[in-house]
């Protein structure tokens, strides 16, 4: 990775830069493995690379990084993911 | 070398042209669209080797200008007056994003009421952006800064965007002689842009994130030090220029006849080169005056001033107001003055509006001075 030398605001990527913002979630995505067309419209959509693409088109989501938005529950045309209120911890 | 009899904005285009620009993203606004439209012409005929991207307003032309900048290409603008500040947003976002991209600025007053001659508060409420900023007072010296932006810009030690500035009409739209260099020595004397970051989707990076209060200061002090460093580059590159041309416009201030004076006077663009002629005048009757032209407003040339009032008094004339205060070159020099030396600085506003102000004006103004008739800061003949 090219590192420029030069003060501005670049970032690189790198992953979670501030910290595991899985816990920033109010709603959580929960995938139906059994709806799912593995048409990869989640993979395309999610902002934050927390959909895992699987050798075979099948997809995992990444809680340590999803924040929950629920663009992947309102992209999904099977409606294979549902948004669940988190629990209080 | 050859010589080239046109106007301002036709001289701009021609310098645009020879600097081997990649992109021009601009939208047409008197006394500029002269400049863009030639541009076009070059594109039209096949003589320009860019890409010229036809934008709906000033604030989509910066934009565009600092995407095309971002991908490491070498990028110009042109805009004046109300284009110039609704550019404002993006005019900081280019300067904190470091891309030197080079723009230039035909000097035009602001409305209402509506008016389209030469007055520099356009450029002035843009000071605090972190661009460069050059004010010429010739054709010679629109084509000459124009190809010496981008070298300053592009320099490593500077990676900012520079503005050059000249007077609507008085030398936008009027014709002079200027020496043209030949592409070869051009290209020579201005080498490939060399870049200090880019997008590039083969080295992903994103620009422009989140930053946090611990960092922020950060950026700005960078900003601040590559003001520095433009300091003594621009006096380097206008060495330069001289040693390869023959022409040399001063570096950041261009004195005239400064030696063994009582009385130093300062002025900015067009003004500037009126003020020359205002001297030689002044001169002829016994009065020890010198003329200190400011090329560059920023970097404020503080320690060039300082010096100067080690010597003499100054008197200042602006083509600018800041409403509420005074013109913005007579506030920065008694700022720079302070706790350093114990000069008096006099200060007039003039020209406002394209207000013509000739010679025999100048010398009134300091006449007045030098006779200890000074009246107070004032804006100079309004009723006239």
């Amino acid at each position: 990775m090219i590192k420029y030398d030069v003060v501005t605001t670049i970032s690189y990527p790198k992953k979670g830069a501030m910290g595991k913002t899985g816990g920033w979630r109010a709603f959580k995505p929960i995938l139906d493995k059994e709806k799912c067309v593995r048409c990869l419209r989640c993979w395309i959509f999610c902002p934050e690379g927390a959909i895992i693409r699987k050798e075979d088109d099948s997809v995992e989501i990444d809680y340590d990084y999803c924040k929950g938005c629920g663009i992947c529950a309102n992209e999904c045309r099977v409606k294979a993911i549902s948004m669940v209120r988190e629990e209080s911890k | 070398m050859r010589i080239v009899v046109d106007t301002g904005n036709h001289i701009a285009a021609k310098a645009v042209q020879m600097a081997r620009v990649d992109v021009v993203a601009a939208y047409p606004i008197t006394p500029q669209t002269t400049i863009v439209e030639r541009i076009a012409e070059y594109v039209e005929k096949g003589e320009f080797h860019g890409d010229y991207i036809c934008v709906e307003s000033e604030h989509s032309a910066m934009s565009a200008c600092i995407g095309a900048s971002a991908v490491g290409a070498r990028t110009f603008t042109a805009t004046s007056s109300h284009g110039l500040l609704l550019m404002h947003e993006m005019l900081h976002w280019a300067a904190l994003a470091r891309l030197p991209i080079v723009m230039a600025n035909v000097n035009r007053a602001i409305g209402p009421g509506w008016n389209i001659w030469s007055d520099q508060n356009d450029s002035i409420s843009q000071r605090d952006t972190g661009w460069i900023q050059f004010y010429c007072s010739s054709n010679q010296e629109i084509f000459d800064t124009i190809i010496q932006a981008f070298k300053l810009g592009e320099h490593e030690k500077v990676q900012l965007p520079v503005m050059v500035n000249y007077d609507g009409f008085i030398l936008s739209h009027t014709s002079l002689p200027v020496k043209i260099p030949e592409q070869e020595e051009i290209d020579e004397f201005l080498p490939k842009r060399k870049i200090k970051w880019k997008l590039d989707i083969n080295n992903p990076i994103t620009h422009g994130n989140i930053i946090m209060p611990n960092d922020y200061p950060k950026i700005r002090r960078a900003m601040q030090e590559a003001h520095e460093n433009a300091h003594g580059i621009i006096k380097e590159i206008s060495r330069e220029w001289e040693e390869r041309f023959g022409i040399y416009h001063g570096e950041l201030l261009e004195l005239y006849k400064c030696d063994d004076v009582d009385y130093v006077l300062l002025s900015m663009g067009a003004l500037g080169a009126e003020s020359k002629v205002a001297v030689d005048e002044m001169r002829k009757k016994g009065r020890k005056i010198g003329l200190a032209r400011v090329r560059v407003l920023r970097p404020f040339p503080k320690k060039e001033v300082i010096e100067l009032a080690r010597h003499s008094d100054l008197i200042v004339i602006d083509r600018n107001i800041s409403v509420g205060m005074e013109g913005a070159l007579f506030t920065e020099i008694k700022a720079s003055l302070y706790g350093e030396v114990d000069a008096k600085v006099y200060g007039y506003i003039a020209g406002l509006g394209g207000k013509d102000v000739t010679f025999k004006d100048i010398s009134k103004m300091c006449e007045r001075v030098m006779d200890g008739k000074y009246g107070g800061y004032m804006i100079f003949d309004v009723e006239g």
